[in-house]
């Protein structure tokens, strides 16, 4: 791989380390909920990275557009903060 | 153990890890659900890489006469397509649940659902 | 908070111990193709005629597979109704939309709708195929969910679309079971590689998955966003 993918590649790797810290240790589920999004996202450009189309759009629709709009419409029924 | 195996390796297993913290470690059931949804997403990226060929295309022939010499395993990703829509499915069955924890019992920390039973 | 840390250190070490046995047995990019995987690559457009070969694996060469899949699906979208009846909302759960999003909402959902009907039509071409453009049409709905008034959409036109499109799946399995004596197998011609009319069943199999993918995903978006039916 060039050298311009790998230093693509460490930056994203750097945001999912990030996101995964907020999504463990945040109080508040809607900011919980944004990070997934985000590691949804990383992931489906990962996919692209590694030369298969097919699965980058199939979990870029999904995990972005869809799992978000599920978790939000429960939400509204659940309560949107963790100790409760 | 180079730079390049360290991140497609490493970040998927990384994430199987953090999801299994994040359930370990939360008393609310929606994050459960969260932390589960982590772990789907880091298997997934970790069986397609796995069938990575150094310097191969994507198994797509648009030139049809011409047959390029080098592509990518193609059978991980038509196990991995069908695993992507199952884990949306399990994911709506499960919050289903949850709803209905909510509205029955007031709660949905796990420490105060053990008290209600008896 | 000192145990929390204490958990990501034992489990930082375990990960680490993992990725080393994983590194050693599967060195990353050496992998070769053999056996099944090199019979598809090099045999794939010659027997079906569709130059996307990860959709003919998941079509023809590995049916069985999907038919299972999509019988998961049902049934877990089954469960969900099935969980949420008698479910009442009592009181409008989302906040009323201003007058740029709901005119907006209206002229982007079809368009949204003719890119998933797209990419399933052109599932044997180019990436893609049946589920994303399902799920892409569900996302359609999502958008008219949110932005308008008042959206009313009857449940009986949902379930029998999702209800045909799954059992004229399994109907194509068994007239193949007829003609070629395999279920699910290719009984019409293959035509030219990288035309639209080719490949097969490839192209019917994927416009049955996208209707049925699409019409239980939105099944399912309005089951949480109003509740179940009545009991």
């Amino acid at each position: 791989m060039s050298e311009a993918v790998i230093i693509l590649s460490i930056v994203l790797a750097i945001l999912v380390v990030v996101a995964t810290f907020v999504l463990w240790l945040t109080k508040d589920l809607l900011v919980a909920v944004l990070a997934s999004a985000v590691i949804s996202l990383v992931s489906s450009i990962f996919f692209l990275i590694l030369q298969v189309p097919d699965v980058a759009i199939t979990e870029a629709s999904i995990g972005a557009a869809l799992t978000t709009g599920f978790f939000l419409f429960a939400m509204k029924y659940i309560g949107r903060n963790e100790d409760d | 153990m180079n730079i390049e195996s360290l991140i497609f390796y490493g970040v998927p297993i990384y994430l199987i890890f953090m999801g299994v913290l994040v359930v370990l470690t939360t008393k609310n059931l929606f994050k459960m659900l969260l932390g589960l949804s982590l772990m789907n997403s880091g298997i997934n990226v970790l069986i397609v890489a796995l069938g990575y060929v150094r310097g191969g295309t994507t198994p797509i022939f648009s030139e049809y006469p011409k047959i390029y010499e080098k592509v990518v395993d193609p059978v991980p990703p038509a196990l991995v397509l069908t695993a992507i829509v199952i884990g949306l499915a399990f994911l709506g069955l499960g919050l289903s649940i949850v709803i209905r924890i909510k509205e029955k019992y007031g709660t949905v920390n796990v420490e105060k659902l053990k008290e209600l039973k008896w | 908070m000192i145990r929390k840390f204490l958990y990501f250190v034992i489990l930082l070490a375990f990960s680490f111990f993992i990725y080393a046995v994983i590194s050693a047995y599967f060195p990353f990019g050496e992998n070769t193709l053999t056996g099944v995987a090199k019979y598809y690559v090099d045999n794939g457009v010659k027997d079906l005629g569709g130059i996307n070969i990860i959709t003919s694996i998941v079509t023809v060469y590995r049916g069985f597979d999907t038919l299972g899949e999509v019988t998961v699906l049902f049934l877990s979208v089954t469960a969900l109704a099935f969980t949420l009846l008698g479910f009442k909302v009592e009181r409008r759960t989302l906040p009323n939309p201003t007058l740029i999003m709901e005119t907006g909402g209206r002229y982007l959902a079809p368009l949204i709708m003719l890119l998933g009907a797209y990419i399933f039509l052109h599932g044997h071409l180019t990436p893609g195929g049946g589920f994303p453009g399902g799920v892409i049409i569900a996302t359609a709905f999502l958008l008219l969910f949110v932005t308008q008034k008042v959206y009313k959409l009857r449940k009986i036109h949902l379930t029998v679309t999702e209800a045909l499109a799954g059992s004229l799946y399994v109907i194509v399995g068994l007239v193949g079971l007829y003609y070629v004596r395999s279920f699910l197998g290719n009984f019409l011609q293959t035509g030219k590689p990288g035309y639209i009319v080719s490949a097969g069943i490839i192209p019917i199999i994927y416009l049955l998955i996208g209707f049925k993918v699409g019409s239980e995903l939105t099944a399912v978006l309005k089951n949480l966003k109003e509740g179940g039916d009545e009991h």
